[in-house]
């Protein structure tokens, strides 16, 4: 990240990293994930699950903040995202 | 490769999948469906709210919220249609130890279930009842409901529905529920705290959460799911504590989410004790 002059507390703040995990056979491809995720992370992927819906992909993964709200709107229990890195700002 | 990828996606644990019989998952609600959302957000709130899991169950009724009970791996009941309250009375009465969560669609708590409801909230019986608007009858094939907005179209007014749907905030406050709020399923975070909240509450929580059914009274009304939320998004405002008699269901005016109604009646069985068990 950016910043005009360096804040104080820099060295202080860290910034959670997450990584969207997808359990493919729940997905029924509602599109919550995709329309509602702040980042907009998520994109409809051309392959398809064993019943035929369409799945979620990450589609820039390193935009992902594990804010949680895919996981939480998601009905079907089918997604989740978990840490994968914590950087300094 | 094939082998591999589905080998590690038979490994990945929902943070959820211990309070969900995951053998049934998925479930049988329909694609864009709300009510996996409201229960997940439910799963949540017991699990943040650190009630004690063990001693916590779950009631519903008939529809296809009723189907919730079977999807949690806790103490649960799939009771018959709109008994579920007289049902979660007797177990609280029974064993007054448990938390008693009902868990239950607008067609089975206020068509068919509808006095049983005023009642359980005139006498004030400590449970929580989380109630999934989708404004219609999903299950049975889209009919016209206590709840559909006026001028929906369903399968039984195919013109328009010409009568006014309940006002579930008001109903409930009339009736004398110690605790109201209205939500959306995109409000999850909000309904998250307010299950919490009415979970470690005392007395009879009542919770509206509107979701969309896209295969029913979305097909009808020209609206799919997403569409929906975007109404739900667009449509609503956020007012605290307002009057519940302006908690009408309107979308064009804007629907009114918060929560309105947070007082401390004395509970079903403290009435119980104070008169019949005189020491």
């Amino acid at each position: 990240m950016k910043f005009l002059g360096e804040p104080y507390d820099t060295d202080v703040i860290k910034v959670a990293k997450g990584k969207v995990v997808i359990i493919e056979e729940r997905c029924k491809g509602c599109g919550y994930c995709i329309e509602f995720c702040p980042r907009s992370v998520l994109a409809f992927s051309k392959g398809f699950n064993k019943k035929g819906y369409h799945l979620p992909f990450a589609q820039k993964p390193d935009e992902c903040v594990n804010c949680h709200y895919c996981e939480i709107i998601c009905p079907e229990f089918a997604i989740f995202s978990e840490v994968h890195t914590i950087t300094k700002l | 490769m094939a082998a591999d990828i589905q080998a590690s996606q038979s490994e990945i644990v929902h943070p959820l999948d211990h309070l969900i019989r995951t053998d049934r998952i998925p479930h049988i609600w329909c694609p864009g469906c709300g009510i996996g959302t409201v229960f997940s957000a439910c799963l949540k709130a017991m699990i943040s709210s650190r009630i004690d899991l063990e001693k916590t169950c779950m009631v519903s009724g008939i529809g296809c919220t009723g189907r919730a009970a079977g999807y949690l791996n806790l103490d649960s009941f799939h009771t018959t249609h709109g008994r579920a309250i007289p049902f979660a009375t007797g177990l609280k009465l029974a064993n007054p130890e448990l938390n008693v969560i009902v868990f239950s669609g607008d067609g089975d708590l206020f068509a068919i279930g509808g006095n049983h409801f005023i009642h359980g909230a005139r006498r004030n019986v400590d449970m929580t009842v989380i109630c999934v608007n989708n404004f219609i009858y999903g299950m049975t094939g889209g009919q016209v409901g206590a709840t559909t907005p006026v001028k929906a179209k369903t399968t039984t007014t195919p013109v328009g529905n010409p009568d006014a749907p309940f006002n579930l905030p008001l109903l409930a406050w009339a009736s004398g529920a110690n605790y109201v709020a209205r939500w959306t399923m995109l409000h999850i975070r909000k309904l998250t705290a307010c299950i919490e909240k009415a979970l470690t509450r005392k007395g009879f929580s009542f919770i509206e959460v509107l979701a969309p059914c896209p295969t029913n009274y979305g097909r009808k009304n020209k609206e799919n799911s997403l569409e929906t939320l975007r109404l739900y998004r667009d449509k609503t405002i956020i007012k605290n504590n307002v009057d519940p008699s302006e908690l009408d269901m309107d979308f064009e005016k804007g629907i009114i989410l918060g929560e309105f109604v947070s007082r401390e009646r004395p509970t079903c069985i403290e009435n119980y004790d104070r008169t019949c068990r005189i020491p």
